[in-house]
């Protein structure tokens, strides 16, 4: 027995050593340092001409000048000394926070339900499955689509209305629900709930279903369980959700456009107003403004929870 | 905090669906004893252990806590007081935390609930870790802040649920005689669910083996090790050859089996052939052919074996006094 066991520690040993001498002798292999350089690149060179470029010829062209018929370069401050010194700006610019925020507060209060009763309620994963498809079903047709069919719906002779009346709700046709802030926020929550409730969604399913037995255990309600255990661990879900929703309305135009009937403004429609105009460096401008708020909403946000942990 | 009671099972039944999972056992648990459910997975030993913490509703009959029926009662109002297996810590929580978690539910102050919490932390050793994140400890660590917390409650039955199957060997057999010893020094009744016999026969002063959703057998370490009552008992405690004699199937510890190299003039005697030895240390272990009467182990003392040694493919005979043969059911 000890004889055996010697002979294989000696035969191991010789196969390490062997393992080593190749190592040195091996010509072809590159430092482990310039072959995570050389992975990196290819990533680095998408970020590069897709992001990073672009961004930089937006914050060049901002400082151009523009004529009526022509835009030239030029290094001045008009455009933004004029974007920040008029009102509309700040009033478009509230519009738009407004809409985020509205639009926040209501797709975390659906998103969240929705992914709680998927997580937790559901018992049998084919049911979260099928229910889960069931929630991306209106992602198969267009975003358009989805916005207009809403008008039919809302206006003055429509289906909401009309139903109303017949029940006696009503009696004559409320103007609000179509062309409207209450049109574009419904528009927007119907858009962008999923968004919330899949990362919500995902980071539930990872919360052990024992921490749940856990607070019960500990005598917490379920009220208690939900604000002491399941709120906090959904927190990371939570913010990847907010912003993804307060990215997407802050730099929407196009449904506000068409759901308030273009009665209403927001940041995104005053850049593609100034771009239709052929006014690029202005566009440009508040572009670079709008992106700095973004910018500074999300890293609000990142202040209070640590996303890496999702990811 | 020494208030135990008598926990009793009565007809405790669990169904799940058409499937019966816990098939209506009557047990006592005594006050301020380290019980054992002892079992196969699936046998409704894990079952019974969720339905006496509450996280699992009871289909049929009670369950009664020194004198309380607590069948219905939500978990926390029970007085029973659970350790989960993987030990369920909240992550996002600092150790003093978890552990004052039921404090901060039940509405105390901060400054209160840390002081108990704290208090209890140093009971498991852990005092130095307060304000560590669960995620920063090694799993014996988390199961000492597992057990801070259920003890927090002040349960008079405290339920583990395979407590130490996420422990390397070495750590568990250390953590095995901590939990005997917390359990010595609170007086409380501890029932621990283990599939490791050798865990239940270290820990347990009352042993309940369950197969199919009932119990087999339920008694002391030694009376279940050494006079199993089922064939079932005697394979799955190990250490045990099960044998048909005269139409009735025995059980012979697999230690109070003779190997002789000669025919012995009793008649309690077998032939086998050995067909593999394994040498276990303090003891080795003969597998033998014995033909008709089916793959028996001989258990043999080192010093014995290597007197003199036998080798693989010898034949031998196996003889046993008739006192060590114990007639059981099938």
């Amino acid at each position: 027995m000890t004889d055996q066991s010697h002979l294989f520690i000696q035969s191991n040993a010789i196969s390490t050593d062997q393992k080593k001498s190749k190592r040195t002798f091996h010509w072809g292999r590159l430092p482990d340092n310039t072959t995570g350089w050389l992975l990196s690149l290819p990533l680095a060179f998408v970020l590069f001409f897709f992001l990073v470029l672009p961004i930089a010829m937006i914050v060049v062209v901002s400082f151009w000048g523009a004529t009526e018929f022509s835009i030239y370069p030029a290094f001045q401050f008009e455009n933004y000394e004029f974007l920040l010194t008029s009102p509309v700006t700040y009033q478009v610019f509230w519009n738009t926070i407004k809409y985020a925020l509205v639009t926040w507060v209501l797709t975390l209060g659906i998103g969240f339900t929705v992914a709680y009763f998927l997580a937790f309620h559901v018992r049998s994963l084919t049911w979260q499955v099928v229910l889960f498809l069931l929630c991306t079903i209106p992602f198969w047709t267009s975003n358009i689509i989805r916005m207009i069919s809403w008008i039919p719906f809302l206006g003055r002779n429509g289906i909401a209305n009309s139903t109303l009346i017949s029940m006696g709700v009503i009696d004559e046709p409320l103007e609000w629900l179509l062309f409207s802030d209450f049109s574009v926020i419904l528009a927007f929550v119907h858009l962008y709930t999923l968004f919330m409730v899949v990362p919500i969604f995902n980071t539930m399913m990872r919360i052990d279903k024992s921490l749940i037995e856990a607070a019960s255990d500990n005598g917490a309600s379920g009220f208690q369980t939900l604000t002491n255990v399941i709120i906090p661990l959904t927190k990371p879900g939570i913010m990847i959700g907010s912003i993804f929703v307060i990215t997407l309305v802050m730099g929407d135009f196009i449904t506000v456009r068409f759901m308030s009937g273009s009665q209403k403004a927001n940041v995104g429609r005053l850049i593609s107003n100034d771009i239709s105009l052929l006014q690029y460096p202005s566009a440009a401008a508040t572009a670079v403004i709008l992106l700095i708020t973004v910018l500074l909403v999300i890293s609000v946000l990142l202040r209070f929870v640590d996303i890496r942990k999702e990811l | 905090m020494a208030n135990s009671q008598d926990l009793e099972l009565a007809a405790t039944t669990k169904k799940y669906g058409g499937t019966v999972a816990v098939d209506s056992i009557n047990h006592k648990f005594a006050a301020g004893t380290y019980s054992c459910l002892l079992g196969p997975s699936g046998c409704g030993k894990s079952s019974t252990l969720r339905m006496i913490a509450g996280h699992e509703s009871v289909s049929d009959g009670d369950i009664v806590l020194g004198g309380t029926n607590i069948t219905d009662l939500p978990p926390a109002k029970r007085g029973t007081a659970m350790m989960f297996q993987n030990y369920a810590l909240f992550p996002h929580l600092s150790v003093v935390d978890n552990v004052s978690f039921s404090q901060k539910m039940r509405g105390i102050n901060k400054t209160k609930r840390s002081e108990k919490a704290l208090k209890l932390l140093e009971l498991v050793d852990m005092g130095d870790y307060a304000d560590r994140l669960p995620s920063q400890l090694s799993g014996g660590q988390q199961q000492r802040v597992a057990l801070a917390r259920a003890l927090i409650t002040e349960p008079s039955v405290l339920l583990l649920d395979e407590p130490l199957s996420a422990l390397d060997p070495f750590l568990r057999i250390k953590m095995r005689l901590e939990l005997k010893k917390l359990q010595r020094e609170l007086g409380i009744s501890f029932i621990h669910v283990t599939h490791s016999q050798d865990e239940a026969l270290a820990l347990a002063d009352d042993i309940i083996v369950m197969n199919n959703g009932r119990i087999e057998q339920a008694g002391n370490p030694q009376s279940v090790f050494n006079t199993p009552t089922t064939e079932f008992v005697a394979r799955f405690i190990g250490g045990h050859n099960v044998l048909q004699r005269d139409g009735t199937l025995v059980a012979l510890r697999a230690d109070r089996l003779q190997v002789l190299k000669a025919a012995p003039s009793e008649d309690n005697h077998l032939t086998a052939s050995v067909v593999d030895v394994e040498y276990l240390g303090s003891t080795v272990n003969l597998a033998l052919d014995a033909g008709s009467a089916g793959d028996l182990t001989a258990s043999l003392s080192d010093q014995a074996f290597f007197l003199d040694p036998i080798e693989i493919g010898a034949t031998v005979s196996l003889a046993w006094k008739p006192e060590d043969a114990h007639q059981i059911a099938a």
